[in-house]
């Protein structure tokens, strides 16, 4: 090998500089990406000559306890490209105005000085209106200035507020959690102002409502470094490779700590590489497949033999033991309400004894009243309100009786309904008798009645099945293979396999769980058949175990703090908060396109409508559910008109709106939507793409909203079904004035919009990032300043606020009253508001605002001074603390502490603390936050041992002392502090995860019984028969109306239309980045199998329509055996701005995105609201905007791409 | 007995995740130049699949690597005085077919487009010519099994499944893939370095690092041919070949390469390795079955005193070689013998390697054609999706007993530690699996610990790089710190 030689001389060497050169940067700035991927990773962004030339991962996260792997290198390949976007040919360097309403402008503005007569002078003409919303998405911008656009957009507010009322101003942002005061800078600005802020987890149906039916909590999970203690990992609708990047590696590490993975994915997925057991369940029948791991755990491990780990969890953590009544239905008996206290003798005077519950008591056979149901919680004396098992009256001890089959006096037929075959079976269920105010009534126990509905066979008759390969009989092993595609021994070993691993690892089983299982229309059932199984094998509140749910990067950590800035709560309050998804099902009158919904239907009661458009009516009507616009009239006109009345205090005004509205002078706007009055008017995007990839039903929004071009093609059906809400004949088209998006890049939300903002990246703004998959905070940073014209978010929404005060002087110089309505509770007294469904409005009731209808406020508003009260940190987080969780934590003495160390504001001659510039802002949510104070968290659990009546101050002891500011996160991101407003313990490193606070120091958990419950019996859920965990199908074509209208082509199939998060953007973000584009199809392609290509005559990379009554994809085909037949994958959602073709289908208009075949489809049960755990909270709670039961025609494009 | 040092790196394939920010970290850093587009210096491979560029893997069309010859080795390209008179006519490059057409976007449309009647896009066009383009292939076409039949399925390593074999692999019930990140082997027998014309590929002293003087190249694009893993690239704006320099700049000051620094999944390991550079020809020239084990063998044991005694006088410093006894990449390849060369039967003694992955148990229909798994608690040898046989095709030149002997080993550390954290398998059962797979506990605890627990200072080993020896041979370092320091490229020119 004589040609290779060692080259040490130098001389030839030399040019080695060439590479070296290449490698040198000027500085090194901490920094990381809003993106809503959950990542939250810590990188570090180089800067040459002023240029970011790109970015690597933070290799320094405080480690976590011994024996667990580390949490760095974070990231993924979409995060190490992002420096593409700061000076790529996409970025928004300027503020740009649709070049037609530029011209209105102008021509205005010649005309009248006042910029608010101007705009309405705009507004007001008809065909002006129509030929700049015409113009929406058709190109034609100009670049115009911040001034101008200031202007225009502040006109607009004020316009609005004065004509219409402030709530028919809107915002949406999305996950504070990725950049934390860029979100809060619009939604206090909007706050402030009085407009409506839009939720987002339910609205991307990443909110799992199983949840809060469950637990009482939004989500709460494990970060990803406590998979690695967990030793069976089920893995299901969660591509933990592809979208849990920077987090997958503990999974994998797992494994070989002896840990078992099972993948459940229809297709051969990332994540199912690394499986041991890959199980195609068929998409969206999870449900099934678990419900038969249940039948089996029930029958093997609870039934047959008892296994004292799970017994014990189950009396002491689950509503199990709680009893049931049985009411008389037809021949047999069906499920009924929990059995309350204050239904016997015993309990019939305690407090709450509507919301306090029974169990039989092993030793004494008597019924008891154990603590810690919610009626405790809301009582005049606190601290009973814990898990002890003792009794709620004398404090004597409890032993649950988990089931009445020993001591039972009676056998009932229990009839239960079997929704994949559409019918009822009766089963036997063993109970007892009590005396009540009523009567002798029958009663069972949670566990009894699920050994009944699962068909747990125990010799007490019915209609069990014979054995596990019953097929006929749900829910067996061999039932569940005609939905699942999946093995019935493959079913019994997993359950075996799960369960024992539990019994020897004392609950160290979990399920990692995500979209694609949660964006199912009947998800929320579908998750709790896996919550059964997790619940009867003790695994929730244990390290190792735990269902873990990651959609979306949701936690805000900080939350009590930084809920206090972002809502404005220092200087106003209520705020107004709308659930997104009942928003946009109205507001874009998805409703108008779909008849009855597409579930089980009750046969009477207050279930029994139709269409769920009157439900959503009710469900706004008895406080369910936020509204906005709330009423047919401007809010500030109300107050002026109750005054005129002879109101005067907050109460006449509030009471005569009540009698207003009793009588129907005053209407809900949710009852009539299309009436001019009830429209939202204008419309603010930040950190969003809220027209396109957040757009479910996307061409309904481009019609509806925007009154531009659009594919849908489905007719208004709703006329006929509809019965309380007003149906106009006419559609609305265009009910946006004004749409301003704030954007770094030209995405399809900003080619939309009226206005784009130019704002800073994420390289060139400070900002706070948390999420669940870890337990840091960590920052967001400045490595150059924002580009070109681009502003922070915190800047521009100061900018809005100075211009909002600057032109109110004109036309809001006092400061004024308005009426605000806002939803019962959770986690206040709304929740034992309502103990049965009454509606006023049917005379069941009396109105009584906040009790059986939504609260009522009269709130004042400073539009001159709104500006002082953006940048200033008001009075209220003194007086009121914060508050996160139903935790209160008082703050005096910390405010002036905190006020001494930071800058001021001065304003009326009085000093606040400054939040002008955002780090001050920053600062201030760490400074307040129990998470990152620990002086707050040590008060918080102070608070919660006065509710709870247990020691739990310990937990924060250690950390008292701790105060993390900003400069700190930059030197390297700290670990949160054990916080009482969580469920984890984090002390000495210990993994988050949930729950474990409420096993080990018996806090309650926020529901009914304060235990997990696998029984719900709110009138909504009997009606719809969900009481118990149960297996509901796929939404079948038919209902979907998805093909109405739509023909099947020549050699097209029928495919459902899957559409999950894919590995070459997140969301739609990167989808336009070329490097993403070139490593992947240039395109994102629609996935098919390879068989169902070859019936169609499509090979790889042909080009195919895929449609419905909605709208129309053009795009490539990706061939693949990977995927199985009868489904196509279409990776959630590419901006349909790059490379996407013309639609020969729909009149060579251009081919949509992923949410142009989506129309949103909204579940009635999760509407319930004042009644414990099923109580509104912003985010937390409310139905989810499902679209993942769509289905489109797949076929071969005809001829060449047409672009133009 | 000649000491070299190497540094070498492993690829834990059960960890891959296959996100590619390994590619793309690299991408960023090195390739992002004009006459680069297309370069993956390190790329992510499907698998099955046929690779980048299309079908790399068959040197029936590519000619790279050495063949032996009458016992001989020998350029599969042909012997050297046959090179030089096809010089200018070189019929085994890849072609822009084979890699890719790099393309862009009319981007700035969206922003500019004047008002129209329906919505603006950015079509494609191409980033050589500018004009508007169809895009028919990319450097990760197959990424996942896309167009798995045409790609997967033309997978050179599949041939060593018949027929059936090869249907039944694309049904449900034995579909797999896995990934196979790739870059420049830095082999110890380079036939790049052969091919060169002009002599400017060179093996670096210190460390082993294969690089292309971007002086003396002058683009005969025989180390393109020349290399059987396609990893030299031609940059057509410099008219120079361009390959991975394993980050020498960042090893040098003591950082992990980019794309092992960005690895995500945490798969990769990075050391050195002492070797007996007298032993190269002799150990290339082994036949098939014996190339695995001959390269094991070409690695020397740094604590051995012996070696440490030669290495000393063959100028390897001490540094070096307290760094060699730490090697995570020793540690892998040769003491637990768990990581293989891809392809060594191409002969160029690859010197990164591969620990290949688990993978999820087969299944079958049962009579009521549902899906059933094969009742393995982990994946086994037995249940496997993929045949040891095609593994075989890709780490060991066939041999199936050295993959064998690996998976033995992953699959007994996870039932050890089974049994030692559950207990559900049974201690006597985990004992008989360790046994089996000639295993002791202790080496079970350092592998697991390796494999899940380490950190980037136990993942990451080099030794340190003496710069300033280096660089005094040119100008003194003190003269380096004053003029350099502060960061002039280039110094001004007196006079001009």
């Amino acid at each position: 090998m004589s040609w290779i030689k060692d080259i040490v001389n130098p001389k030839t060497r030399l040019w080695e500089e060439f590479y070296r050169n290449r490698w040198q940067h000027d500085k090194v700035v901490r920094s990381t990406h809003g993106v809503n991927c959950t990542g939250g990773c810590s990188w570090m962004i180089y800067v040459k000559n002023g240029i970011v030339t790109w970015e690597m991962q933070a290799l320094d996260y405080p480690k976590l306890e011994a024996g667990l792997p580390l949490y760095e290198p974070r990231g993924c390949p979409r995060g190490i490209v992002y420096s593409w976007y700061i000076y790529s040919p996409v970025r928004i360097k300027y503020p740009y105005l649709r070049g037609v309403l530029m011209d209105f402008w102008h021509e205005a503005k010649a005309k009248q000085q006042d910029p608010v007569e101007a705009w309405a002078s705009i507004v007001e003409d008809k065909e002006k209106r129509r030929t700049y919303q015409v113009a929406r998405g058709k190109g034609g911008f100009r670049r115009s200035n911040w001034d101008e656009c200031l202007e225009i957009i502040v006109a607009s507010l004020l316009y609005t507020a004065k004509k219409y009322g402030p709530d028919r101003v809107v915002g949406f942002s999305p996950i504070p959690a990725m950049s934390m005061l860029s979100y809060a800078a619009g939604s206090r600005f909007l706050q402030l102002f009085g407009g409506a802020l839009l939720s987002f987890y339910d609205l991307y149906a990443d909110f799992p409502p199983a949840s809060p039916e469950t637990w009482g909590e939004k989500t709460d999970v494990a970060e990803s470094a406590d998979w690695f203690n967990s030793k069976y990992i089920v893995v299901e609708g969660s591509n933990l490779s592809m979208t849990r990047t920077p987090d997958a590696h503990f999974a994998v590490e797992a494994r070989h700590h002896g840990a078992k993975l099972v993948v459940f994915s229809p297709d051969f997925s990332d994540v199912s590489k690394h499986a041991d057991w890959w199980i195609p369940v068929n998409a969206g029948m999870d449900g099934a497949l678990w419900m038969a791991v249940d039948h089996v755990i029930l029958k093997e491990f609870h039934a047959e033999r008892q296994v004292p780990y799970f017994t014990d969890y189950l009396k002491r953590y689950s509503d199990a033991p709680f009893l049931i009544e049985l009411e008389k239905s037809g021949t047999g008996y069906s499920a009924g309400r929990f059995l309350r206290a204050n239904r016997i003798a015993r309990y019939h005077d305690v407090e709450n004894g509507e919301w306090k519950l029974l169990v039989f008591d092993q030793t004494s056979g008597e019924l008891r009243m154990p603590q810690g149901a919610v009626g405790f919680r809301w009582q005049s004396q606190k601290g009973q309100w814990n898990l002890e098992l003792k009794d709620g009256l004398d404090g004597s001890e409890i032993d649950p009786q988990l089931s009445l089959i020993e001591k039972r006096e009676d056998v009932l037929q229990v009839s239960f309904i079997d929704f994949g075959g559409d019918r009822t079976f009766q089963r036997g269920v063993p109970v007892r008798y009590v005396e009540t105010g009523d009567g002798r009534i029958p009663v069972t126990t949670v566990l009894d009645l699920l050994m009944a509905q699962f068909g747990v066979p125990r010799g007490l008759a019915g209609d069990d099945p014979s054995s596990y390969d019953d097929e006929d009989r749900p829910y067996t092993p061999a039932w569940q293979e005609k939905y699942t595609g999946v093995g019935r021994n493959t079913v019994v070993q997993l359950a075996r396999e799960f369960a024992t691993t539990a019994e020897k690892t004392k609950g160290k089983c979990t399920i990692i769980i995500g979209s694609g299982v949660n964006h199912w229309y009947h998800a929320n059932v579908h998750y709790r058949t896996g919550i059964a199984a997790l619940m009867l094998c003790g695994c929730v509140g244990v390290n190792g175990g735990g269902l873990n749910h990651y959609t979306g990067q949701e936690k805000l950590t900080p939350m009590a703090s930084w809920s206090t800035l972002a809502m404005a709560l220092d200087w106003t309050r209520p705020p107004r908060l709308q659930n997104g998804p009942s928003f946009h099902y109205v507001h874009s009158d998805q409703w108008r396109y779909e008849k009855a919904f597409p579930d089980h239907h009750p046969a009477s009661g207050p279930f029994a409508r139709e269409h769920f458009m009157d439900l959503q009516a009710a469900a706004v009507r008895m406080g369910w559910l936020p509204f906005y616009p709330q009423f047919n009239r401007n809010p500030i006109q109300l107050v002026r008109d109750a005054e005129e009345a002879g109101a005067k205090s907050k109460q006449e005004i509030t009471d005569w709106v009540v009698e207003q509205l009793r009588t129907g002078n005053i209407r809900f706007s949710v009852e009539d939507p299309d009436l001019p009055e009830n429209w939202p008017r204008v419309w603010l995007i930040w950190r969003a793409n809220a027209l396109h990839a957040s757009a479910k039903g996307h061409e309904y929004f481009l019609r509806h909203y925007l009154g531009t071009h659009n594919n849908a093609i489905a007719d208004e059906v709703a006329g006929d079904s509809v019965q309380e809400v007003v149906w106009r004949e006419a559609p609305t088209q265009g009910k946006m004035d004004l749409v301003v998006d704030l954007n770094f890049r030209m995405d399809t939300s900003a080619l939309y919009s009226d206005i784009i903002l130019p704002s800073a990246s994420w390289y060139e703004k400070n900002d706070l990032n948390t999420t669940d998959l870890h337990s840091y905070l960590h920052p967001m940073g400045a490595a150059v300043p924002p580009c070109w014209e681009s502003r922070s978010d915190w800047d521009i929404f100061r900018s809005l606020a100075e211009k909002t005060s600057e032109l109110a002087r004109n036309h809001f110089p006092e400061p004024f009253r308005e009426i605000v309505a806002t939803p019962l509770l959770h986690d206040t007294p709304d929740e034992i508001a309502q103990p049965r469904v009454r509606d006023w409005s049917k005379g069941e009731c009396e109105p009584v605002p906040g009790k059986t209808m939504p609260h009522l406020w009269v709130v004042e508003r400073d539009y001159v001074n709104l500006v002082h009260h953006f940048k200033a940190l008001g009075p209220g987080i003194k007086e009121h603390g914060v508050e996160d969780h139903g935790i209160e934590i008082p703050v005096d003495g910390l405010y002036d502490e905190f006020a001494k160390t930071v800058p001021s504001y001065e304003w009326n001659g009085r000093k606040y603390p400054s939040l002008a510039d955002v780090l001050n802002a920053a600062n201030a949510v760490l400074f307040f936050a129990p998470e990152s104070n620990g002086e707050i968290s040590y008060r918080g659990f102070k608070e919660k041992e006065r509710q709870v009546g247990l020691p739990l101050a310990d937990l924060a002891e250690g950390h008292r002392g701790v105060r993390y500011d900003f400069s700190q996160l930059v030197q390297q991101p700290r670990r949160i502090l054990t916080s009482p407003c969580w469920s984890g313990i984090v002390n000495n490193g210990r993994a988050y995860s949930g729950y474990v606070m409420n096993v080990e120091r018996l806090v309650p958990w926020r529901t009914l019984t304060g235990r997990q419950h696998l029984y719900l019996d709110h009138e909504a859920y009997r009606a719809f028969g969900e009481s118990c965990p149960t297996f509901k199908p796929r939404i079948n074509l038919e209902s979907t109306l998805n093909l109405v209208k739509s023909a099947p082509a020549a050699r097209s199939l029928t495919l459902a239309c899957i559409t999950p998060h894919g590995k070459w953007h997140i969301h739609s973000t990167y989808s336009d980045d070329l490097r993403m584009l070139t490593l992947s199809r240039g395109v994102e392609p629609f996935w098919l199998n390879d068989k169902d290509a070859s019936k169609m005559g499509i090979q790889d990379n042909d080009w195919i329509e895929a449609y419905n009554d909605n709208g129309v994809i053009v795009t490539r085909a990706v061939v693949s055996a990977r995927i199985p037949r009868g489904i196509s994958i279409f990776y959630h959602a590419p901006e349909r701005t790059i490379s996407f073709p013309k639609s020969p289908m729909r009149n060579n208009r251009r081919g949509g995105g992923t949410n142009s075949v989506t129309r949103m489809r909204l579940k009635p049960v999760l509407m319930a609201g004042g009644y414990a755990q099923h109580s509104y909270r912003f985010n937390d709670y409310g139905p989810a905007a499902s679209d993942r039961d769509t289905y489109v025609i797949v076929h071969k494009l005809e001829g060449k791409p047409k672009w133009d | 007995m000649n000491v070299r040092a190497q540094v070498s790196m492993v690829f834990h394939l059960d960890k891959c995740i296959g996100c590619h920010t390994c590619s793309l970290a690299c991408k960023n850093l090195w390739t992002d130049r004009p006459g680069t587009e297309y370069m993956w210096w390190n790329n992510v491979e499907t698998k099955p699949g046929t690779g980048y560029p299309t079908l790399y893997e068959d040197q029936e069309q590519y000619h790279g690597g050495w063949v032996l010859e009458d016992g001989k080795l020998r350029l599969k390209l042909g012997s050297r005085p046959t090179e030089l008179v096809n010089i200018s006519f070189n019929p085994r490059l890849p072609t822009l077919d084979d890699y890719y057409e790099p393309f862009t976007y009319r981007y700035k449309d969206l922003i500019d487009a004047r008002p129209g009647e329906d919505q603006p896009v950015a079509k494609p066009i191409s980033m050589i010519t500018g004009d508007e383009m169809e895009i028919e292939a990319g450097p990760n076409w197959d990424d996942d099994l896309s167009g798995s039949p045409i790609y997967a399925a033309n997978d050179p390593n599949l041939k060593v499944l018949n027929a059936e074999e090869r249907r039944q692999f694309f049904e449900m019930e034995q579909l797999v893939y896995f990934y196979l990140p790739r870059m420049c082997n830095h082999c110890l027998n380079p036939s790049c370095v052969a091919a060169c014309p002009s002599g400017a590929i060179y093996k670096r002293g210190e460390d082993g690092i294969v690089l292309v003087s971007q002086e003396k190249c002058q683009g005969w694009r025989m180390c393109v041919s020349g290399c059987p893993y396609k990893k030299v690239y031609f940059n057509w704006n410099s008219g120079k070949a361009e390959k991975c320099i394993l980050c020498y700049p960042r090893l040098e000051i003591g950082e992990a390469p980019a794309c092992m620094h960005s690895c995500v999944g945490k798969i990769r390991y990075l050391g050195i390795m002492l070797y007996d550079a007298d032993r190269i020809e002799e150990t290339a020239s082994k036949p098939d079955k014996e190339l695995v084990e001959a390269q094991r063998d070409i690695i020397l044991d740094p604590f051995d005193p012996e070696v440490i005694r030669t290495a000393q006088q063959d100028g390897v410093d001490q540094k070096v070689i307290a760094a060699a006894q730490k090697s995570p990449v020793y540690k892998y390849v040769k003491l637990w013998r768990l990581a293989l060369p891809l392809h060594p039967e191409w002969r160029t003694l690859p010197m990164l390697f591969y620990v290949p992955p688990l993978l999820p148990v087969t299944a079958s229909l049962n009579q009521q054609g549902r899906y059933e798994l094969d009742a393995n608690f982990f994946s086994s040898l037995e249940s496997a999706r993929l045949p040891i046989r095609y593994m075989a095709s890709l780490f060991t030149a066939g041999d199936e007993e050295p993959v064998i002997a690996v998976y033995r080993k992953l699959l007994a550390g996870r039932i050890f530690k089974r049994a030692q954290t559950v207990g559900d398998i049974p201690m006597d059962k985990a004992l008989q699996a360790l046994e089996e797979a000639q295993l002791n506990p202790q080496e079970v605890e350092d592998i697991y610990h390796m494999t899940s627990l380490a950190g980037f200072d136990e993942m990451f080993v080099i030794p340190p790089m003496l710069r300033e020896v280096a660089i005094e041979m040119g100008v003194d370092p003190h003269e380096f710190q004053e003029e350099r320091g502060a960061g002039f490229v280039r110094l001004p020119q007196r006079g001009l």
